[in-house]
């Protein structure tokens, strides 16, 4: 009972043949070897395992593999283009919001995914979106600052 | 149980031949017993010698090799500033590897805050006298006395002429040098340091935005299935039977069982736990009636082994000398660590020796030794590695899934990773234990502290001892008797064990004390306080606040907490605003200062202050373990309430007080202890409700509010 899933992954036309009801969190992982989207609950209430999915920030663990059929995805490996790191990404470690880390993919995942939808967000907006993506090492008031300055630096760069 | 080999023997001998080539340096210096941290760790074969090993290469970079591993707290940045420093070399030129058996030095594990305070003094020991030892081997090389020799960035030059000069990478050419200085150099004193005091971004930080930070579950492994272990409804009940008979049907499923550990394994982690559903099992009935409501009368009432200590002067006397007697009691349930990362191991087996890659604060003491003792193996056939670890906080100290992951894969035949689901790392978690706190104090009118009869029951003493001077005092604590477990399930140490419940209760009395005489609380502290350090804290605290008394409750929200931990003095000021409809508490403003001694890393320290602090909400405000008997009902993050975005405090203010001229303290755990207090404290200052349990949910702070209203 598998399944040919055609879908784009971080820029490129893919396909793989699998069993349509996994997880997709766990075939980006496994059959991808995308290990940068990390699991922290399994049942969406983390955030570790944020992707973008056609540009929204999506957990991936509430995802199956077949839901991506046809679209597009970007996991944290994706968002860097050419060895340059994505202002996101920069943000993050020019406030060092971040100690263990292994919120972090997640976090920027989610972070990308909120200046996509909405270039300049107000502090509060930035906390509604990032509200239930969890860090238990606490960088969240770095993590605000960090999106607050990729905010800021993404405008620059698309204005001529 | 088979002997085992000094492994200083095994690592000699053993570490040429893994790294080749370079100089290496070990050490073995100072008193081992100063690293172990934890007293619960019981007597075991402690190797005699503390090695720190130093490769250097050719083309002049170095390697360092410590079984310190990287959590978060950011060794990884702070420990080549001082190595950097001891060594003379650039600190780009330094390359870390750590927490590997079998390439590292021992250590028996990254706990305590014991990274800066102790392990770095072995650390920059072994530094300078590497550096004396290179400085001499270019002396031989150039013929010049080594007084006449100096170095900077590697480069051992005449200090008459310059152009005389010799290069670490060239001295040391591929060749094994094994050199030891007779007489020690000293260690640089702060004045010297280059990099030490300087703030430095998180060495790690690039790899870890881009993803490609491996932690032990992103290891790639040919051929790796996952397991996924049968666990048990509840702690406290046994396996009676069970049938897997129709699990093992399933296509490409593998079961494999060791006693009561029975584990189903399939290369597809969905598949694996599908089949895991389908086995069929029968335990025993969990006898433990207690729960998360009825704990604490529960632990008053349990059998206990006593002890007293800080005794001084006379109780009686103390309460004579006394205008008021205050009396509490305080109530902390049970904390889970909930690291985002869950317990995760790998292991391969060749032969007879088994890698385990591991998230464990302890890759030697708990991991290694602790496998080769359960399976009797030889201590070199067990190499474990720590890759990255996602987050600890003490709950990596203790590594189930190592033991399980290593019995499963010989089974198996293959290599297999163990990684726990959020659901098991709940149940498998040892919980920071719920405890009772009564106290019972004598003041004077003018505010001066008489008596001071302080009972803990079941929590670590760690900030049980009272900081302020008080003439009559007894500290008694109740603790588990040997052999009898009161608890259903497993506790232990969660970030600076035991201070965080105790600071809650000695700082909120301290508070109701201030109160009762109607004197600022800041002031009562100062006025009960002669510990110098602890009053420049609060001092520099007051003054970065921008603090300023009122009478309680004044409405503004502000409460103080101070205390000791792991070496520092530490105060926080905090300010919140109280929902008087809903209970609900938000932090607004936060203000911390500590006094670390010398700090390495400014920028480290400071984030982990702010970690501590908005960590420390959780367990003040919204962290509670629900159980019934042994059976674990908070199972996951949407039971067990982390801090949100929303509710941490738009503002973290950290002051570090300079004493670069004194030794380091930890700097990871203290401002945590705070927490609770100085949410306590502006809680009561905000709306007078004064709550005596943790977590102070808004149910608790509007009860708090009624019964100060009626
Ligand atoms: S792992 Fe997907 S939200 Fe937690
Ligand atoms: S940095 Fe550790 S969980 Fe966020």
């Amino acid at each position: 009972m598998e399944k040919l899933i055609r879908f784009t992954l971080n820029g490129k036309k893919t396909e793989i043949s699998v069993d349509p009801s996994l997880t997709l969190m766990w075939v980006l992982r496994d059959q991808f070897g995308l290990t940068g989207t990390k699991y922290g609950c399994g049942i969406g209430v983390c955030g570790a395992c944020t992707i973008l999915l056609d540009n929204d920030a999506v957990r991936s663990c509430t995802y199956r593999v077949d839901d991506v059929m046809d679209r597009n995805v970007v996991t944290i490996e994706g968002l860097s283009s050419n060895g340059e790191l994505h202002p996101v990404q920069k943000a993050f470690m020019e406030k060092d919001a971040l100690q263990c880390g292994y919120c972090t993919p997640g976090m920027i995942m989610n972070a990308a995914g909120l200046l996509i939808a909405n270039p300049e967000p107000t502090r509060q907006q930035i906390i509604h979106a990032m509200e239930d993506n969890l860090c238990r090492c606490g960088a969240h008031i770095r993590i605000i600052e960090a999106i607050q300055q990729a905010g800021k630096e993404m405008k620059k760069m698309s204005q001529p | 149980m088979k002997t085992q080999r000094s492994r200083f023997d095994l690592k000699r001998r053993d570490f040429f031949t893994l790294l080749g080539g370079g100089i290496v340096v070990y050490l073995s210096s100072g008193n081992p017993s100063e690293l172990l941290a934890l007293p619960l760790i019981q007597e075991r074969d402690i190797p005699k010698d503390y090695n720190a090993f130093l490769t250097i290469y050719e083309d002049g970079t170095v390697i360092c090799h410590v079984g310190k591993i990287e959590m978060g707290q950011g060794p990884i940045t702070s420990l080549p500033q001082q190595v950097a420093d001891e060594l003379d070399v650039s600190i780009e030129s330094i390359k870390m590897v750590m927490g590997d058996t079998e390439t590292c030095s021992y250590d028996p594990g990254t706990w305590g805050s014991m990274t800066t305070r102790s392990y770095s003094n072995f650390l920059r020991a072994a530094c300078a006298e590497a550096r004396a030892v290179l400085i001499q081997l270019a002396g031989e090389h150039l013929k010049i006395s080594p007084e006449n020799l100096k170095v900077k960035n590697g480069m051992v030059f005449d200090a008459s002429n310059p152009e005389k000069k010799v290069d670490y990478g060239w001295l040391t050419k591929g060749q094994r040098i094994e050199r030891s200085m007779d007489e020690k150099p000293e260690v640089k004193d702060h004045t010297q340091f280059k990099y030490v005091g300087q703030s430095r971004l998180h060495a790690d930080a690039r790899i870890k935005v881009s993803g490609e930070a491996q932690y032990t579950a992103d290891i790639p492994m040919p051929g790796r299935v996952y397991a996924k272990i049968l666990r048990p409804p509840s702690h406290q009940v046994e396996l009676l039977s069970v049938d897997y008979s129709e699990t093992e049907k399933m296509e490409g499923v593998e079961v494999v069982r060791d006693g009561d550990l029975i584990a189903v394994l399939h290369e597809l982690p969905d598949v694996a736990e599908r089949a895991l559903s389908t086995i069929k099992a029968e335990y025993t009935s969990d006898e433990k009636e207690v729960d998360d409501k009825t704990i604490f009368d529960y632990l008053l009432n349990a059998p206990a082994e006593t002890e007293e200590r800080e005794k001084a002067g006379d109780l009686g006397e103390g309460e004579e000398q006394a205008d008021f007697i205050i009396e509490s009691e305080f109530y902390d349930g049970y904390k889970a660590h909930a690291p985002i990362e869950p317990h995760t191991a790998m292991a391969k087996w060749e032969g007879e020796k088994v890698t385990i890659w591991a998230s464990v604060q302890s890759p030697f003491l708990m991991a290694q030794d602790a496998l080769a003792r359960e399976l009797g193996l030889e201590l070199e056939n067990v190499r474990v590695i720590a890759p990255f670890l996602g987050g600890g906080f003490g709950g990596k100290i203790y590594n189930p899934q190592v033991p399980e992951v290593a019995k499963i894969a010989r089974l198996a035949k293959k290599p297999v990773l163990l990684a726990y689901t959020r659901e098991e790392e709940f149940f498998m978690d040892y919980f920071r234990t719920a405890a009772v706190i009564q106290i019972r104090s004598g003041i004077t009118k003018k505010g001066m502290i008489t008596m001071w009869d302080y009972q803990h029951y079941f929590v670590e003493s760690r900030g049980s001892d009272t900081i302020y001077n008080v003439p009559n005092k007894l500290t008694t604590g109740y603790s588990e008797k040997r052999g009898s477990p009161i608890h259903p399930f497993s506790t232990g140490a969660w970030r600076a064990p035991g201070n965080n419940t105790n600071t809650f209760a000695r700082e909120s009395h301290i508070d109701m004390m201030a109160a009762k005489v109607g004197v600022d609380p800041v002031e009562f502290r100062l006025r009960n306080l002669t510990d110098e350090k602890m009053i420049a804290v609060i001092e520099a605290l007051k003054e970065k606040f921008g603090y300023s008394y009122m009478k309680g409750p004044s409405g503004r929200g502000i409460g103080i907490a101070c205390g000791t931990d792991a070496g520092t003095w530490v105060a926080v000021m905090i300010e919140v605003k109280v929902d008087t409809e809903t209970g609900e508490v938000q932090p607004i403003r936060a203000v911390v200062s500590q006094d670390m001694g010398m700090c390495v890393n400014p920028q480290g320290a400071t984030l982990q202050v702010e970690g501590c602090v908005t960590m420390g909400m959780g367990y003040a405000l919204s962290e509670d373990v629900e159980f019934k008997g042994g059976d674990v009902l908070t199972s996951n993050f949407d039971t067990y309430q982390l801090p949100l975005f929303s509710q941490v405090p738009e503002v973290i203010d950290t002051v570090i007080l300079d004493r670069q001229d004194q030794p380091p303290q930890g700097g990871g755990e203290p401002a945590i202890i705070c927490m609770g207090g100085a949410i306590a404290n502006a809680i009561y200052d905000a709306c007078g409700a004064r709550v005596y349990q943790m977590p102070m949910t808004p149910e608790r702070v509007l009860a708090g509010i009624k019964k100060a209203s009626g």
